[in-house]
């Protein structure tokens, strides 16, 4: 049962206490309660400290540029649709950085779980504003306070056609299991945003204040009804842990192709006739 | 008695030249040597583009300035072409498309042609288009048949009464034009049947007889061209395309792709591409080969977005942050852009580096004539394996080439970093590790000499005068050396502009005059080859409007020399 798992003696280059590390044992205990094999599934991460994810995890995994994992994952996944696909960073490097990317990925709906670690401040870069930092927030840039609105990146993903949205903190590990899990069973784009502690560069949104402005959807909560659930995801008074939307009625990315309509092969796995490229050439008289 | 003849047809935007492009060039190929290319302004509808078809005794395959007939589409065809026409010339148009005063000062012959009258005369005022054609096509004695099935082909999605329509409109066109026989000696071509492509067209085939199965782009002219082509042949080759939000999101696709175990192309012009550069640089550091075809126009910003230039050099060599290897094929004639395209994602798999296509708007846009021949299936060969248990992505190698493997594909497990890394792929800090790292990264710059492409000399072996030139100037200096030569010029096709192999220094070591031919304004290439090669260039011949070289002018410049 430690296939996922790290040699013990991998170190870890995170500080004592942060967060990701409650994300790490979360996120391995449910690939293998899910008994996926790990050279089936695929990790793309961006830059960060979140983005460091994947050297903990036992998997194949693709750790590229900042803001860059979502292209990146969903190319892996277009190509071999056999791969379960994780993207996974932090929340300047995927709604700051990749913003664009995120924008326009939602509306593809790959069927890849993205993983946003959202601890409202850049740590690797040691402290300064995130796209989700709260309004005067005070960091050694923005020394006067942040000014500009935080991005709230479920209701923004569900006007974009998310069928997945879900918020997740990371001092529940078991709410945050439970997400992955639906998040893995989905089939389309999944977006979970944990909230976490940042213990080194963020005195403002600690693990206290995140336990005091969370609290666990209703048990009787329709994650169907769109409009109900976007009041739940604007409500940024109080957050809202759980899958807060999801819908089965669209259909991802691969499947939308003509390709993969017609041929569910991978395309990794075809062989191109070169006489078929001598009969294209040749019809050029 | 002409042996060669330039056609021009100067219109606007939406005026259906593109069609008739494709119509004539086709059918003119049938009997003669031709070459078509066309100027267009960067707007959809209106303004003035024109179309230059070339049919010659010999093969021809540049851009020539003086026009001998010239047809007028509107009124405001005129205006930029007084320059292109002499006395010889013959000026075909509807009497008012020519105002009084250019009449006046008009130095060919003005023809009034009442091309509309002719297409109500066939039934419609929109078949003037193929008026058009069948009086080009009387005036080379084309095959009637040939022409009157491509119309009909054409046309197959319309009714019966609309073919025979045009059949009409093309055989009144044709009438007309048998008077104009005796303006020329072209002699019909005796050869084996020749293909017609675009640089584009070339350069799609390549790419799928390199095994592209991913294409992924953001449009931009004239990138798009290679976009648009290959995207119309994804459902039979089963190429996953995918035009990306943006030029970052496109490269990091394409290279998520090739990690995958996909071939995947990104094809751009230059501003795009300044885009990618940061996706260029982790291509190198990951090791996952990518291949970008950039389509150059001038710049710098938008530039000149539907003209041409060769300004991107540079941006190519030098594209990314850090050092890694990488290679640059700069074909100037189908056979190489087919060849080259098949060959960047083979040798691009093989190296584990970034390949790229550099072309530009006048190889890709214009139409060539080449024999046929069988593509090579070597290239189609994968050098991706298949993992074992202990699998390192970059194990350290006697060839500094780590084998590569793909996620899902054997036991093991594929970690790629951008970070420097260790064998295993993960992030270190070692000195020691960062300096085995690099250099077995760098090293395969050497390893790329083993494969490179050589140029191609054309001309007297014993010259003393030596062209230089990189890319699609290849048709007009290789029309120089045949026409014009001096016995004692030749020209040096660079083919793989950079890295550069030491042996094409020995090229330039008998030549007293280098004369160095480049469609910009700094002679980019001399800096490379006095750099890479320690070869100094007597004169550069630079041109920098968003025009190719004209024949005219190669002739002219020469002269001096």
């Amino acid at each position: 049962m430690k296939y996922f798992e790290m040699d013990p003696s991998t170190d870890i280059a995170w500080c004592p206490g942060c967060g990701n590390f409650s994300i790490r044992k979360a996120l391995i205990e449910v690939l293998q309660e899910m008994d996926l094999d790990p050279t089936q599934v695929v990790m793309a991460s961006g830059i960060g400290q979140a983005a460091k994810m994947p050297q903990y995890i036992n998997t194949n995994f693709f750790n590229g540029l900042h803001g860059r994992a979502l292209p990146v994952a969903v190319a892996i996944k277009a190509a071999n649709p056999d791969l379960t696909v994780i993207a996974e960073g932090g929340d300047g490097d995927m709604y700051g950085e990749g913003g664009n990317h995120f924008i326009h990925n939602v509306r593809r709906n790959p069927d890849i779980v993205h993983i946003v670690h959202d601890n409202m401040v850049y740590g690797l870069t040691k402290g300064q504003a995130a796209p989700t930092s709260p309004l005067e927030f005070k960091t050694p840039v923005q020394v006067n306070g942040v000014i500009n609105d935080p991005i709230n990146a479920l209701p923004l993903a569900m006007t974009l056609g998310a069928t997945f949205v879900a918020r997740a903190f990371s001092g529940d590990t078991d709410g945050l299991k439970k997400i992955l899990a639906a998040a893995f069973s989905h089939e389309g784009y999944a977006l979970i945003d944990i909230l976490h502690p940042c213990v080194s560069f963020n005195k403002v949104n600690t693990f206290k204040w995140f336990k005091e402005h969370s609290y666990p959807l209703e048990e009787d909560y329709d994650s169907s009804d769109f409009e109900a659930a976007m009041k739940k995801a604007l409500d940024t008074e109080k957050f809202a842990l759980g899958v807060i939307y999801q819908t089965k009625s669209k259909i991802p990315f691969n499947k939308r192709t003509w390709l993969y309509k017609q041929d569910a092969t991978p395309i990794v796995k075809r062989k191109r006739d070169i006489a078929t490229v001598n009969a294209l050439f040749r019809a050029n008289s | 008695m002409k042996h060669e003849l330039a056609i021009v047809l100067s219109g606007e935007a939406g005026q259906g030249l593109q069609t008739i492009e494709d119509f004539l060039v086709k059918a003119i190929s049938k009997s003669y040597y031709v070459f078509s290319t066309h100027e267009v302004m960067s707007r959809v509808r209106g303004g003035n583009n024109t179309l230059e078809i070339r049919i010659s005794n010999t093969p021809v395959a540049a851009y020539r300035s003086h026009i001998d007939f010239l047809y007028l589409l509107n009124n405001h065809s005129f205006y930029r072409i007084p320059k292109r026409v002499a006395e010889d010339s013959l000026i075909f148009g509807e009497p008012d498309f020519i105002t009084q005063e250019e009449r006046d000062h008009i130095v060919g012959t003005f023809v009034p042609f009442t091309l509309s009258d002719y297409a109500k005369k066939a039934g419609s005022i929109l078949f003037g288009n193929t008026v058009l054609f069948g009086h080009i096509a009387g005036m080379l004695t084309l095959d009637q048949d040939y022409c009157h099935t491509l119309i009909r082909n054409r046309f197959s999605h319309k009714s019966d009464q609309v073919q025979d329509d045009n059949i009409e409109a093309f055989n009144i066109g044709y009438q007309l034009g048998v008077a104009y026989q005796s303006h020329h000696n072209l002699k019909t071509r005796e050869d084996v049947p020749l293909l017609v492509l675009s640089g584009n067209e070339a350069l799609g085939i390549g790419a799928l007889g390199g095994g592209c199965n991913f294409l992924t782009s953001y449009p931009m002219s004239p990138g798009t061209g290679l976009l648009t082509y290959l995207a119309g042949k994804m459902n039979d080759f089963g190429v996953f395309v995918e035009q990306a939000e943006d030029e970052i999101a496109a490269l990091n696709m394409n290279i998520g792709a090739w990690y995958a175990g996909a071939r995947a192309l990104t094809t751009t012009s230059g501003g795009g591409f300044a885009l990618m550069e940061e996706a260029v640089s982790l291509s190198g550091i990951t090791e996952t080969p990518c291949v970008i075809h950039i389509a150059q126009r001038p710049g710098p910003g938008t530039g000149l977005p539907t003209r041409t230039a060769q300004e991107d050099l540079n941006l190519a060599i030098y594209a990314g942050h850090g050092e890694f290897p990488r290679f640059i094929y700069a074909p100037g004639h189908l056979k190489d852009a087919i060849e080259l395209a098949q060959k960047a994602f083979y040798f691009a798999d093989k190296y584990q580096v970034p390949a790229f296509l550099l072309s530009d708007q006048f190889l890709v846009d214009s139409k060539f004539q080449m024999a046929p021949f069988e593509l090579d299936s070597k290239y189609l060969e994968s050098f991706v394996i298949k993992s074992d248990k202990d699998y390192k992505r970059y194990a350290l190698t006697e060839d500094s080439i780590s084998p590569r493997g793909i996620p899902g594909h054997g036991e093991g497990l594929v970690k790629c970093d951008s970070d420097e890394h260790t064998e295993a792929g993960l992030i270190t800090e070692s000195f020691d590790v960062r300096i085995q790292m690099n250099e077995k990264r760098l090293s395969k710059q050497a390893l790329l000499m083993a494969d490179y492409q050589y140029p191609e000399l054309i001309g007297p072996k014993s010259y003393k005068k030596l062209m230089v030139g990189w890319g699609s100037t290849y048709g007009v200096l290789k029309e120089y050396i045949d026409q014009y030569g001096d016995g004692e010029t030749a020209y040096l096709y660079v083919k793989q502009p950079f890295p550069l192999h030491k042996d094409v220094k020995r090229y330039f070591d008998q030549a007293d005059v280098i004369v160095n031919v480049e469609n910009n304004a700094t002679a980019q290439f001399s800096k490379i080859l006095l750099l890479e090669l320690g070869v100094a260039v007597t004169h550069n011949l630079l041109k920098y409007n968003g025009e190719p070289f004209s024949i005219e002018e190669i002739v002219a410049y020469m002269k001096e020399v």
